[in-house]
């Protein structure tokens, strides 16, 4: 481990992602996570990285799916307003199996909204905001230290399952400062995406083994290859055949289903004994910290469930919990998104209660202490 | 298809999926003679394309091809050149693509100067879609969204890129097929943001709306209204007809150039 140091949520992830391999990054300036772009911007320069700001938010995408096809290691940051902007191209690195990391650091919504408070609005955008049915996976840190820790995490995911990820953080998230203590570079593990073990004139690019995942060669090295956003067949080319768009289609829902054990991560805190179970992520789960803490010291057996990878949900994980006698209550920044999961996956056999906050505000200890006295 | 140009088409890709008449194949022949006669590595090579009917071509071309989003192709290509500098980056767009969705990468690519080789294939009308405006359409001229005729001003997209900063301007036709291949071999050769516009007829929309003819008088329309900026007089441009050629060329630092040269000397200076 390094020196302790205090950081700031946003620039974890940035030196996670140098930790993890990035040398391309492409922004736009939005509050709250113009942070990430701004220490990137001068790292890189000094690394012999590279950094570019574009035009948009558009762009910025596009540049990094560009860059990751020749074999770098890229991302971008956003947030709000940035986020709905890369969408477009978010899909096309889910068709084209173009691994990249995207920071969302959620503000206010919806439209302009509330640009420098803290939500938990993009929790569905993350998941479905681009067109068509498509595999993600989205990571949702809720201290300093893990937005570093996931952040390599992102860049492991994305290489490993040719999947672009989304690190979901929040504006109390990204912008908090903690004391961490980083893992020196020794200790990071590393992913790098499969290369093709075929000569270049034998080299099927979208074909895959078990794993449901090709091997990507990269830009420039003799391979030739065709990719597009059109649905493609094994060699890269357009086709409207029904049974290979099926199959493309389905390889890209199973190569995530297939892996989603290993994907999904989460964390729970004195559930043992809970009768009442918070579920909460990201800044939330501060709150919900706190406010279990003080239900504790009131007698009241308070549990919390943390999804860390919200997407795919640790499904299997909340059903065991469900399968004791106790309540949930969904703990969120929005109107009830990831409650809608927690309600499918309980499936009606607990109670579950939600608590819903979206004032531009954290939601405090006190408000989700006056819910858990509610409904115990 | 002539020996000297096969090796760098998907023979197996072929026939194309261009209407008869579409002048789209021959833009396609001059970019690879071009290619061909720079002596451009094909693994290092790569293509980038948009969307529409000349975005396409991506597909036919034997190197590292990249069909994109809408009007997104220079802002991939940009990814592309920045991260590996060392492939020689085409990037090929229809006039929709290119000037009214992507407008605003075209304008940046070419503020930077990033040394980025744009084919604008310009048939004045979006042809994948069935022949609605586009930016590039001139005034009073019909398409299926301005059935009572276009009211739209169309852009100069020479005067656009080179406003905006491009370092190579120029301008043939799909009858002008020689010039067209020395203005792309130029066009690369330029270590900046270069820009060559075709004028490329699309007989099936654009000319049925217009009653422009058959697809070989369309062409005829191109050497009949194409003037040579070398044979121009007076430098004014008779009513109705175009300039081709090499329209502008400036001496600018390139992007990559500049950014590389900076960091190096800042890890020459010491600095962090």
């Amino acid at each position: 481990m390094t020196t302790p140091r205090l950081m700031q949520g946003n620039e974890a992830c940035a030196e996670g992602a140098l930790a993890a391999g990035l040398n391309f990054y492409a922004g736009y300036p939005i509050t709250p996570s113009t942070e990430v772009t701004e220490i990137l911007s001068r790292k890189l320069f000094e690394n012999g990285g590279r950094f570019i700001q574009m035009e948009d938010e558009i762009a910025s995408m596009a540049a990094v799916i560009g860059a990751s096809l020749t074999g770098a290691k890229a991302m971008t940051a956003t947030s709000g307003p940035g986020f709905s902007l890369k969408q477009e191209n978010i899909g096309y690195a889910a068709m084209a199996e173009v691994p990249c990391v995207i920071v969302n650091v959620q503000r206010v919504g919806p439209s302009t909204g509330l640009a420098t408070a803290p939500a938990q609005g993009d929790v569905m955008q993350a998941r479905w905001g681009t067109h068509g049915d498509h595999p993600i996976i989205v990571l949702t840190p809720s201290s300093v230290s893990e937005c570093y820790q996931l952040t390599i995490r992102a860049f492991n995911l994305a290489e490993k399952y040719r999947v672009p990820v989304i690190m979901l953080l929040d504006e109390v998230v990204g912008h908090m400062r903690e004391r961490v203590e980083l893992p020196s570079a020794n200790q990071v593990e590393i992913i790098n995406r499969k290369q093709p073990d075929a000569a270049p004139h034998q080299y099927v690019p979208f074909r895959s083994g078990y794993d449901k995942v090709p091997s990507m060669a990269s830009f420039g090295e003799g391979y030739r290859y065709h990719v597009t956003g059109l649905v493609h067949d094994d060699d890269g080319f357009a086709t409207t055949n029904p049974e290979i768009v099926q199959s493309h289609l389905n390889r890209l829902q199973d190569k995530i289903l297939l892996h989603t054990p290993e994907i999904v991560d989460s964390e729970q805190v004195d559930t043992e004994d809970a009768e009442v179970v918070l579920i909460a992520y990201g800044g939330t789960a501060r709150s919900v910290t706190r406010a279990m803490r003080m239900a504790r010291e009131e007698g009241l057996k308070v549990g919390m469930f943390r999804p860390i990878s919200i997407w795919p949900f640790p499904e299997e994980q909340l059903k065991l919990l469900s399968q004791r006698n106790v309540k949930f209550i969904t703990v969120e920044m929005n109107f009830g998104q990831l409650a809608l999961e927690v309600e499918r996956v309980v499936g009606g056999k607990n109670a579950v209660y939600r608590a819903n906050q979206v004032n531009g505000e954290l939601i405090k200890p006190d408000t989700i202490l006056d819910r858990i006295r509610e409904v115990y | 298809m002539l020996p000297e140009v096969e090796q760098y088409f998907r023979i197996e890709k072929l026939p194309h999926m261009w209407c008869p008449g579409c002048g789209n194949g021959i833009v396609l022949h001059s970019l690879i003679n071009a290619i061909s006669g720079l002596g451009l590595d094909q693994d290092k090579t790569t293509i980038v394309s948009g969307i529409g009917c000349a975005s396409r071509a991506a597909g036919y071309l034997d190197f590292d091809t990249l069909h994109t989003t809408h009007g997104r192709a220079l802002a991939f290509a940009t990814g592309i050149k920045f991260s590996k500098p060392e492939l020689n980056t085409f990037v090929l767009m229809g006039d929709g693509d290119c000037t009214a969705i992507g407008g605003n990468h075209l304008i940046h690519a070419a503020r930077r100067n990033i040394n980025l080789t744009a084919l604008v294939f310009n048939n004045n009308i979006y042809g994948m879609t069935g022949g609605q405006y586009s930016p590039m359409t001139p005034n009073a001229k019909r398409a299926t969204t301005a059935f009572y005729g276009n009211i739209d001003r169309s852009f100069d997209l020479m005067e656009l890129a080179k406003g905006a900063g491009a370092t190579y301007v120029a301008r043939a036709t799909t009858y002008h097929t020689e010039l067209l291949t020395k203005l792309i071999m130029e066009a690369h050769k330029n270590k900046g943001f270069s820009l060559v516009e075709v004028v490329t007829a699309c007989p099936t929309a654009y000319g049925r709306y217009n009653k422009l003819g058959k697809p070989a008088d369309m062409l005829k329309a191109q050497k009949e209204n194409a003037v040579n900026i070398k044979s121009l007089k007076d430098g004014i441009v008779p009513e109705g007809k175009f300039l081709i050629g090499e329209l502008y060329r400036a001496e600018a630092p390139e992007y990559i150039d500049q950014y590389l040269q900076a960091a190096t000397k800042l890890r020459e200076k010491g600095g962090k």
